[in-house]
């Protein structure tokens, strides 16, 4: 579903991403990890095609995505939804608004396929009685949910979660993980998550990656890179008991 | 987006050139006066975002056209913009146009007098304000309004990253956020400069009653034989002019911005700065080119 090929990307000297190769098979759920700044969000950004890239090569179903023309790349995005991590809702739009937004300029539906749509995802994301409100109206959680919903009302086959659990309590946190593993099992897409919560990476992960400093430093089974003796992996991983007296010196 | 303003910025060759020019004739000025290298650097990056403006409101300019005539023409959400801009607009512009009327006329009664020739002061008055201040206050008062309003709502949804998720949500942003709002704009100003034009000349009547008893009647006979057909269209047609300035300053304003919120910030306050300029220069350009048209107007 997804190839990607010594992808490398700076921004005037600072070098982001560095000879970044990766693959996500059909209906696999990568999780990238990484500290902040250390390149995850401009790599989902580059799959979309946000930001142009300085080398490397990414391939979307086999569609060279950085060769593609403006046309063909959005047919192609399309089929690729996005969960921003400020979950990116149309602030002037109510969220049946924000829900109809894509299938009014892209898709052929009725208005009452439509209606019919935007309520099953909501009912999806517990969120049916949140239909009239507007982006202000709702808390955190509840906005990564509409997020959610109208990255999926589309039944996208390759999903692309930008922290998703960024910001939220850990029971909400949680709520967001287990739907979003829920919604891969039965859209059958194929998910990447950018994120450093090891909660939701238990939760959805098949396959694991770490970013540090632009380049991927470790790949494999979520157990593997939490058991591994990466003196970084370890630092990352491994939350250290603190004394109280480097508190008290702090 | 950022990116292509860039590139379409380099691919100019005009304003490659000019640029060219300009840093020459610069550097022979620091050369001459000495200044200090960090002076020198940060009058470069000045000059630098100076051009990457031109160029954006350039590229603006054209994407506008290349856009508006390709469906879908989002009507709803012109007219939406369009009643938004006209109720945002229409209290301020009410009462500074009424005010101006009045005080132009107050201002103009006693050096009318002194030439004898008051019974001319509804006609001198009516001029300068359908060929001159109405249309060039309405716009700058629209400026201030608007220019700021589209910079930080459009500002504030490229640091939200809405426009980015309108991008990978297939849809064109430019096309939905930018080209509704500088055709609104573009024809909402010449229908509010209308209404300054009859609020400023009614402005203008309470300040002839206060010195000489005048019928409305009379009043408006005065100035309808005074304005000609001819002076009120180059007024009226600027104004579209005037719009789009403010419309295309306050997109590229907002939908450049960088650095979040304090960007936002920045993004409204110099479209102000800058759309107010632009129309003071177009307006000048604007009034040669008429007069040049029609030397007898």
């Amino acid at each position: 579903m997804l190839r990607i090929e010594k992808l490398s990307k700076r921004f005037d000297s600072k070098v982001v991403l560095d000879n970044v190769s990766l693959e996500a098979a059909d209906g696999d759920n990568l999780v990238i990890f990484g500290r902040s700044g250390t390149g995850k969000s401009v790599l989902l950004k580059c799959i979309v095609r946000l930001l142009e890239t300085d080398s490397g090569k990414i391939f979307i179903q086999d569609y060279d995505v950085l060769s593609l023309e403006i046309k063909e790349l959005n047919n192609l995005r399309k089929q690729i939804g996005f969960l921003f991590q400020s979950a990116a809702l149309f602030d002037s739009m109510s969220v049946r608004h924000n829900l109809e937004f894509p299938l009014v300029r892209n898709f052929n539906f009725t208005p009452k396929e439509r209606e019919e749509k935007i309520v099953s995802v909501l009912e999806k994301v517990s969120l049916l009685d949140a239909i009239d409100k507007m982006p202000s109206e709702l808390s955190g959680g509840m906005r990564k949910r509409v997020g959610l919903a109208r990255a999926i009302i589309t039944e996208p086959k390759l999903m692309l979660y930008d922290e998703p659990t960024t910001g939220l309590d850990p029971i909400t946190s949680k709520e967001i993980s287990m739907l979003i593993l829920e919604l891969q099992k039965s859209l059958k897409m194929t998910s990447v998550v950018v994120t450093h919560d090891l909660l939701c990476a238990e939760i959805i992960a098949d396959r694991a990656i770490m970013l540090n400093e632009g380049k991927i430093i470790f790949e494999g089974s979520l157990e593997e890179m939490t058991s591994s003796n990466d003196e970084f992996l370890i630092k990352f991983f491994k939350h250290e008991v603190i004394n109280k007296s480097e508190i008290s010196n702090a | 987006m950022i990116k292509d303003i860039d590139l379409y910025f380099l691919s100019e060759p005009i304003f490659n050139k000019f640029q060219l020019k300009v840093y020459k004739f610069l550097k022979k000025i620091m050369a001459k006066r000495n200044l200090s290298y960090s002076y020198q650097l940060s009058l470069e990056k000045r000059l630098n975002e100076f051009f990457i403006m031109l160029a954006g409101l350039w590229t603006f300019s054209i994407q506008f056209f290349k856009y508006v005539f390709v469906p879908p023409y989002e009507v709803y959400e012109i007219r939406k913009h369009m009643n938004e801009l006209g109720i945002r607009t229409f209290p301020i512009v009410s009462v500074t146009g009424f005010i101006i009327g009045l005080v132009v006329a107050m201002q103009t009664q006693p050096v009318l007098a002194r030439f004898g020739a008051e019974s001319n002061l509804p006609g001198a008055v009516g001029i300068s304000i359908v060929r001159e201040l109405g249309p060039v206050i309405t716009a700058l008062i629209f400026a201030g309004r608007v220019s700021s309003g589209i910079g930080a709502e459009l500002g504030s949804m490229r640091v939200t990253e809405q426009i980015d998720a309108m991008e990978v949500g297939a849809i064109n942003p430019f096309k939905f956020l930018v080209v509704t709002r500088i055709f609104a704009c573009t024809f909402i100003l010449p229908v509010l400069t209308v209404y300054v034009i009859f609020i400023s000349l009614f402005g203008a009547y309470i300040a002839v009653l206060l010195v000489q008893n005048m019928t409305f009647e009379f009043y408006l006979g005065s100035v309808l034989r005074s304005v000609e057909f001819g002076d009120a269209i180059p007024g009226i047609l600027k104004t579209f002019v005037f719009g789009f300035i403010v419309g295309v300053v306050g997109s590229y304003k907002g939908y450049t911005t960088t650095n979040g919120t304090e960007g936002v910030g920045k993004a409204s306050t110099t479209a102000v700065v800058v759309s107010s300029l632009l129309i003071l220069i177009f307006d000048m350009i604007l009034v040669k080119i008429t007069l040049w048209l029609w030397p007898s107007v």
